[in-house]
């Protein structure tokens, strides 16, 4: 064969069938096995502790993480540092009374001080980047918003920590009293801040654009503020033992889906004000120019209200799975479970909109942030006006 | 959905439509479903807000008689039951099926289409396209195409034209078409579980009128009617039973409206046991029932644990720890007189849920025992131990009818309450059960039990002892006012002032201090004009009072150590002396406490009662299949994008040499569609190139 034919034969390569795991790196192998090793590692030291589904559960995870990262470049260092840090973290943490001993803990990395420094980050992200977006003039590669973008990684990766830590802090208030750390209002609040940012920083890169990153983490931002009253004015920061109906491995998949769906809704409606601000400014303004085009804001919105619906179905269904295990039955128009059906149906009827009539723009940005409405109502509304059987997350 | 106009769909011209054409067209029309679904979302937030499952009486409470009617006219306590709100989810049902018959053939023809009659032109027309003209025959320009579609998993049908061309139509994604088939079949699917599980003819009887509800509670299932029982049946239902310790039951008791229908099980269930296990911190950590099955048809039995979470599930039934309470635990209780000159001290044994006969200063009072709790969790502001919570032990409850009528309701606390560093008994009065507990502090002697008080206030109620003190007190009181000058005249003028003292005595153990108050000052207005002599009376009845009360305490503790008198014992301490306070506190609040007699739960037999549900619901097998199916739909039409690929190969006019036309479509995704289109037209270019250099080789040799 001459050279020509050579080399067009390896190019051809690349395009056969298993030609993606060829051009996966080094990095993505050692990320594969550092997976597998974690989720071994898990198995063996508290594999006898785990429910049959809670074993089924672990290797989902691992099963899910692994072409995750090879995926999300990015998630594959923030996923291996977080996990480093809590490692680290449970090491020197024999009692809670290493938390206010030990500098590390104390500052650093029990669930306390990470959730705070996950608070600091992403407060300074919102202004970071509405900075960026104001005096960077459209620069893409601007200072100001790459350490927005840091700082939004960080508080990311400060939030996923906390959680992770309070997980061990709660085994070690005593025998069987350990649980996993997405009871209450104030675990879910840290949940929703970092999940809705992860979700954003996905995007972010995707769309190789920062412009809306102010938007996004003014949601985020409102979270941090709830969770800070609720830290300091309501002392919610106590670990207390579930209740026995919160006792079942279904709590590990039916919150953390309901809250990638809160996050991905979030994304959508900051991305709808965003579209909306720049629809109502002069075309030849600043905002007009910096903020993506109407169709990538357009596109973006769809895409993670279609991601938000998927991921809400399968947890309004793994919910209904769970009542029927602890409540009586599938269904009991209990009134978390009918609001549930609400946001269910409204964003059923966005998609419809878009997909049947082609609705597009401004109408669909409204109904985007009316949507999040309706989901605000259905995630605390309910647990704060409502009575009902679903009063665990109560203020 | 495609996006292709609904002319594809089922419909005939505007002019001479028949009826049922026009039906379905309005059936499955998007406008009639998203009025549909408008509706069913008003009114589950009326179900949302307006509370469920609430007794008819409770709403009448809320809502008064004029708006109770309305709303139950209009169904609203029960709302997802209502005939209006299960007409919307069978129309919804009705549309959505419909909207699939028109439309599902238009889509199974999409996904089984190859679009093999595109010329050309309308190739070049798509934004996709690409061409090649190459040094090949067309068979290995068809050779490399076709490894080209086959690669990309692309599946594909060639069509060879007259004039020598080939057209490859390919498509891959096709499953993108399943996910709304399977989507909205899902709906349907999920909506007839759901009607199934909503009992519909349980519902229909009740319209008929067959079926009668009974209202009465608290009665045996024994003496239930027939008419309000339900045979075992294939139908879905959700009833409650409680069960006490070491008790069976085959039956579960369905609300229904203002009552409730008795549903027969086909087996029985026996409680063995139930418990709660707690946290270190007192707080519950799990219930537990030992049940044991009884089958009589199928000859079975065996023995399971169900908690929380854990339910158990026979014949289609599951049954599920949901309540427990209390079964008719036996309490010993002693019975302390707190009125009346009555001696000694009463045992009593009664049950939870039993009445008991009582004698107090001839009277017959009727007790009715009403619950008994073995723990109860208080918040602990203490913060040392990292603890929030403790146990501060049992708890009973009971209602006794008073003299006036009146039917009180008490809530006693087996051990003392440690507030703010004292210990007291409580017992809490309402006379209601929409009103709160008010609490009665009895504080508790050194021993921690209520013997001090009680000997107080023995030596109060009682005519010797209270005689006792009301003449040592007066004998006190006159010589410190130097109104006598020695004990002899003392003692001759104490005997009138002591029957003032004792009168002040039973009015405070009636009527509280204010009344003695008000008593004393009627009494010195009336016997003196001059301010100064009324202070001397004022001053006098008071100082009387108070050292009645005082003689009395210290003879209590005097009695209590064993000795004659307190001086003795080397006086009171400071301890007693907050005692004596807080004593006198209690008897100020003894009249308003109402009740003649303070019951001291001393021992307690605790007989639990679990609470279950048991529930059938035949249609859950059906719901999850069809909430599957909606996954799945849901996950193909989001990600998998259904998408069209052409290559139209042709000889050129020069000979050896062939044109090749690659285009494609995109569902939807234009810039994702756009990116794949172009690795398809990179491998296909390679393909083409080594095609042609290994050619030209072969004419080389």
């Amino acid at each position: 064969m001459s050279t020509t034919q050579e080399k067009l034969a390896n190019e051809l390569k690349d395009h056969e069938r298993g030609a993606y795991f060829r051009r996966l790196s080094a990095f993505d192998w050692i990320w594969a096995l550092a997976c597998i090793g974690g989720g071994l590692s898990a198995y063996l030291l508290y594999g006898e502790y785990m429910a049959y589904y809670e074993e089924i559960i672990l290797a989902l995870t691992v099963a899910w993480l692994i072409p995750q990262g090879w995926h999300w470049k990015a998630a594959r260092p923030f996923t291996l540092i977080v996990g480093a840090l809590s490692v680290l973290a449970v090491s020197i943490y024999p009692d809670l009374g290493a938390a206010q001993e030990s500098f590390l803990l104390n500052y650093l990395l029990s669930s306390q001080s990470a959730i705070m420094w996950m608070c600091v980050f992403f407060l300074g992200a919102t202004v970071l980047y509405f900075a960026d977006l104001v005096l960077s003039g459209g620069d893409r590669d601007a200072f100001l918003g790459k350490v927005a973008t840091a700082f939004t990684w960080l508080g990311s990766g400060a939030g996923l920590l906390g959680l992770l830590v309070r997980w061990w802090e709660t085994h070690l208030h005593g025998p069987g009293m350990g649980y996993f750390p997405v009871s209450n209002l104030y675990e879910v609040f840290v949940l929703l801040a970092f999940t809705t940012a992860l979700i954003y920083l996905y995007y972010e890169g995707r769309f190789r654009t920062r412009a809306l990153g102010g938007f996004v983490m003014l949601v985020v931002s409102a979270s941090i503020g709830f969770l800070l009253w609720y830290h300091f004015g309501q002392e919610a920061r106590h670990i207390e033992p579930l209740i026995p109906a919160l006792q079942s491995w279904w709590m590990k998949v039916h919150v953390p889906t309901n809250f990638v769906a809160y996050g991905a809704f979030g994304v959508a409606a900051m991305v709808g004000v965003a579209y909306l601000v720049r629809a109502r400014s002069h075309p030849e303004s600043k905002a007009a120019q910096r903020l993506p085009s109407f169709d990538q804001m357009d596109d973006l919105m769809y895409k993670c209200i279609a991601l938000g619906f998927a991921f809400f179905t399968i947890a309004t269904i793994l919910g209904a799975l769970w009542a029927a295990e602890a409540w009586g039955g599938y269904w009991s128009w209990d009134p978390k479970e009918t609001w549930s059906l609400i946001v269910w149906l409204n964003y059923a009827a966005w998609l419809h909109m878009r997909f049947t009539k082609g609705w597009r723009g401004t109408p669909m940005a409204w109904w985007s942030i009316l949507g999040l409405l309706v989901t605000t109502f259905c995630f605390l509304g309910v647990n704060i006006f409502l009575s009902g059987l679903h009063s665990y997350g109560g203020l | 959905m495609s996006s292709e106009s609904p002319a594809a769909a089922r419909q005939t011209p505007r002019k001479g439509r028949t009826t049922s054409a026009i039906l379905i067209e309005f059936l499955g029309s998007m406008n009639l479903a998203i009025t549909l679904l408008v509706a069913l979302g008003i009114g589950s937030i009326i179900g949302t807000v307006l509370v469920q499952e609430r007794t008819w009486s409770e709403h009448m409470i809320d809502f008064g008689p004029f708006w109770f009617e309305v709303f139950r006219r209009l169904g609203l306590y029960d709302v997802y039951s209502a005939s209006w709100y299960l007409a919307i989810l069978t129309f919804l049902v009705i549309s959505t099926s419909v909207c699939m018959y028109r439309y599902t053939p238009t889509v199974l023809k999409e996904m089984t289409r190859y679009r093999d009659h595109y010329q050309a032109t309308s190739l070049r027309a798509l934004s996709n396209q690409r061409e090649w003209t190459m040094g090949l025959v067309p068979e290995q320009a068809r050779e490399a195409t076709q490894q080209t579609f086959r690669n990309k998993g692309f599946r594909f049908r060639d069509k060879s034209r007259k004039n020598g061309q080939v057209l490859y139509a390919g498509m891959k994604g096709r499953s993108n078409r399943l996910g709304y088939i399977f989507t909205h079949a899902a709906i349907v699917v999920i909506c007839v579980g759901g009607l199934i599980d909503g009992d519909l003819l349980l519902k229909w009887n009740e319209w008929r009128g067959n079926l009668q509800v009974e209202t009465r509670d608290d009665i045996p299932v024994s003496q239930i009617d027939d008419s309000r029982k339900l045979p075992v049946r294939p139908g879905s239902f959700r009833g409650t039973t409680n069960i006490p310790e070491g008790r069976a039951a085959n039956v579960t008791f369905l609300p229904l409206r203002d009552g409730y229908v008795v549903q027969e099980l086909p087996f029985t269930i026996l409680v063995e046991d139930f418990r709660i296990q707690h946290y270190p911190d007192g707080q519950p950590r799990s219930y537990e029932s030992d049940l044991r099955i009884i089958d009589q048809e199928y000859d079975k039995e065996f023995t399971q644990t169900i908690r929380v979470n854990e339910p158990l599930t026979y014949r289609g039934h599951s049954i599920y720890q949901a309540s427990f309470g209390d079964g008719g635990s036996n309490l010993d209780l002693r019975i302390w007189p707190l009125r009346g000159g009555t001696e000694g001290v009463e045992q009593l044994e009664a049950k939870v849920f039993s009445q008991a006969e009582v004698n107090i200063g001839g009277q017959r009072y009727t007790l009715s025992i009403e619950d008994f709790e073995l723990a109860n969790v208080r918040p602990d502001e203490l913060m040392e131990g990292g603890t929030r919570h403790r146990n501060v032990g049992p708890t009973f409850n009971y209602s006794m009818r008073m003299r006036d009528g009146r039917v009180l309701e008490f809530e006693n606390y087996m051990l003392p309450i440690r507030i703010d560093g004292r210990d007291y008994y409580l017992s809490g009065v309402r006379p209601s059960p929409d009103q709160p507990f008010r609490y009665l502090h009895i504080p508790a002697g050194p021993d921690r039990s209520l013997d001090r008080f009680m000997t107080f206030l023995d030596n109060l109620r009682q005519t010797e002892p209270r005689r006792e003190a009301a003449r040592s007190a007066a004998r006190y009181v006159l010589l410190e006012l130097g109104m006598v000058e020695d004990q002899e005249q003392a003692r001759q003028l104490s005997g009138q002032m002591a029957l003032s003292a004792e009168q002040m005595i039973q009015q405070l153990l009636q009527e509280g201090f204010e009344a003695v108050s008000e008593g004393v000052e009627a009494r010195v207005q009336a016997g003196a004009n001059d301010p100064e002599q009324q202070a001397l009376l004022r001053d006098f009845s008071h100082m009387l009072l108070e050292r009645t009360l005082t003689n009395a305490y210290h003879n209590a503790v005097a009695e209590e150590a064993g000795v004659q008198s307190v001086s003795d014992m080397g006086g009171l301490t400071e301890d007693d002396r907050l005692f004596y306070e807080e004593a006198l506190a209690a008897l100020s609040a003894l009249p308003g406490y109402t009740s003649p007699i303070f019951l001291e739960l001393t021992g307690f037999e605790q007989v639990q009662s679990t609470g279950l549900m048991i529930a059938r619901a035949p249609g859950a097998g059906i719901v999850y299949f069809g909430s599957a199916m909606l996954v799945l739909g849901l996950f193909l039409m989001f990600y998998v994008p259904h998408r069209r690929l052409w290559a139209l190969v042709e000889q050129d006019e020069s000979a050896g040499r062939t044109r090749i036309l690659l285009a494609g479509v995109g569902q939807r995704d234009p810039k994702a569609f756009g990116k794949e289109f172009e690795r398809v037209a990179q491998e296909l270019d390679l393909r083409l190139r080594l095609a042609e250099s290994k050619g030209g080789e072969e004419v080389k040799t």
